[in-house]
């Protein structure tokens, strides 16, 4: 049967940015993890920095639309999607997810896991076999695209999981610690894959390593207790911290600086 | 309301020479991409030679493309329809059913074991239908615009077309009539969806589950008579209730749209 699609569907959407949310406030589970949260990101890769518990891993469960917002304004591809009977399908079909946890079916292949993400994404058939066979060979797995799942090492998992985040060729990508697992030469080969997507994809790369932001991201934006406490470029980041803030490099004592601040600001 | 590409935009769309802004010709292809009709619309008004050029490029790519080996396809479908962990799921029951229908055979009660459990039985699958414990990839189904209430239907109406022949044989070996387990079953398998909006459809068949056996399973047994619930004249108000249900449910699907700590 073909399905026909409504005049809403059928509509142009465009947007400046990828992601707009305004005051946001996400639950996890029965706390309130992210706290009024503004963000416009719009192309570009953008690292998204905060220690634990700051609510990264929340928030990117609310850009993916799995978690639904308390309250605030959220904007996904130029849809709102905080409202009831939002075109959740829509923004979906046009982000790709990689979660914290991935979890996968351990029987399926690397190209069988792909094509069934497809599959969810709603890609028509025809073009499911060659964007697997693309996004299985740009995360460096395409020797073992016929491999189990259950037979790859945690840092192959990883960059399964990146490839059925990349499948659709998603105008929104949200990667969830990507680099977990990954040794010296894949984060490296990462990296350059992250810079390519960047180029026409707003990419939200959610990690606790400074070193992968500034590498690889045009943005960075550090959140605390739910809030996002500064936004800049790896340069300016760079700029912020003292000779006093621990770190190994410029970026690290930034963010290391930011962090403190923000701590003294919360306890105030 | 569903829209079509008009005949205009068509062929301004296949007009090379005019440039359509970029927005536009995006809405165009995306609905190209899912609509056979259109795309037929498109085949007969581009230039004669453009339709040519298309069929032999076709052509040369379909050519060039590395065959899919067909054992690889062979269980899309069923990986579409289901999840590993419905499978033990699934084998418990057909163990159980296999069980209380020997316990039947071997020593007849009345009434008999088989009408009592078996409108419950497919509820242990149903309840794996949409639940984080039971689907390793539970978030990216969730994130997906195929998961919410269409994995949840989809995977139901597989636990349904497994158990349900069973059931059926089970049903004929004891001589229960169908139509005293089929319809219960049906309408219980909705209420567990329309109540799993609410709480997750993991509670929902649990919280299902034992209002069977408080309301027709334990009266039977303590009065051994067939409930008055299931008899053959009820047959009209179990199929207006399950239809009612099935309403409810799909007007609560937004509910099943996104995780919360119920799911």
């Amino acid at each position: 049967m073909v399905r026909s699609l409504s005049e809403t569907e059928l509509k142009p959407v465009t947007w400046e940015y990828a992601v707009q949310a305004k005051g946001l406030r996400v639950k996890a589970g029965r706390h309130l993890a992210v706290t009024g949260l503004d963000l416009s990101i719009g192309v570009g890769v953008h690292g998204l920095l905060g220690p634990n518990g700051a609510g990264k891993t929340t928030l990117m469960r609310a850009l993916a639309t799995v978690l639904s917002p308390e309250s605030g304004t959220l904007e996904l591809l130029g849809r709102p999607v905080q409202e009831r009977g939002a075109d959740l399908r829509g923004v979906r079909r046009g982000t790709g997810y990689l979660p914290q946890e991935f979890g996968y079916y351990p029987k399926f292949t690397v190209r069988e896991f792909v094509e069934y993400v497809a599959w969810l994404k709603e890609m028509p058939a025809l073009a499911v076999p060659v964007a697997a066979e693309r996004a299985i060979a740009r995360v460096g797995l395409a020797d073992r695209a016929d491999r189990k799942l259950k037979e790859l090492s945690g840092g192959m998992l990883r960059r399964a999981g990146v490839a059925q985040a990349i499948v659709n060729t998603p105008d929104l990508l949200l990667l969830d610690e990507p680099t977990v697992g990954l040794d010296p030469e894949q984060r490296l080969a990462f990296r350059e894959l992250l810079r390519d997507l960047g180029a026409d994809t707003c990419v939200l790369v959610s990690t606790h390593l400074v070193e992968d932001v500034v590498a690889s991201c045009t943005d960075v934006v550090v959140v605390h207790t739910g809030r996002v406490v500064w936004q800049g470029t790896p340069g300016q980041l760079a700029e912020r911290g003292g000779t006093g803030d621990p770190g190994d490099s410029a970026a690290e004592r930034g963010y290391s600086a930011l962090v403190r601040q923000a701590r003294r600001e919360a306890g105030a | 309301m569903t829209t079509h590409i008009d005949d205009d935009m068509l062929a301004r769309y296949a007009g090379i020479s005019e440039s359509l802004p970029d927005a536009v010709v995006w809405s165009v292809e995306d609905h190209l991409d899912g609509c056979g009709g259109c795309r037929a619309r498109l085949g007969a008004v581009v230039a004669p030679g453009t339709a040519v050029l298309v069929a032999e490029v076709g052509g040369r790519v379909t050519g060039s493309l590395p065959a899919v080996a067909p054992s690889r396809r062979r269980f899309a479908v069923v990986r579409r329809w289901s999840t590993w962990s419905l499978l033990p799921r699934l084998t418990v029951s057909v163990g159980a059913l296999l069980a209380v229908l020997m316990l039947d055979v071997l020593n007849p009660y009345h009434p008999s074991p088989v009408l009592l459990i078996a409108p419950v039985v497919p509820l242990f699958g149903v309840a794996a239908a949409c639940s984080r414990r039971d689907d390793p990839a539970w978030e990216l189904v969730a994130a997906s615009p195929q998961g919410g209430v269409l994995m949840v239907l989809r995977r139901t109406v597989t636990v349904l077309a497994a158990l349900l022949p069973v059931l059926a044989l089970v049903g004929w070996v004891t001589a229960t009539p169908l139509v005293l387990w089929l319809l219960p079953c049906l309408t219980v398998t909705s209420a567990t969806i329309a109540v799993g909006s609410l709480l997750g459809v993991r509670r929902a068949a649990g919280v299902v589950t034992a209002a069977w056996v408080v309301v027709v399973t334990a009266p039977a047994v303590l009065t051994q008579q067939v409930p008055a619930v299931l008899g053959a004249d009820k047959a009209p108000a179990w199929a207006a209730t399950g239809l009612l249900l099935a309403v409810l449910a799909w007007k609560r699907a937004d509910a099943f749209q996104r995780l919360t700590s119920r799911n």
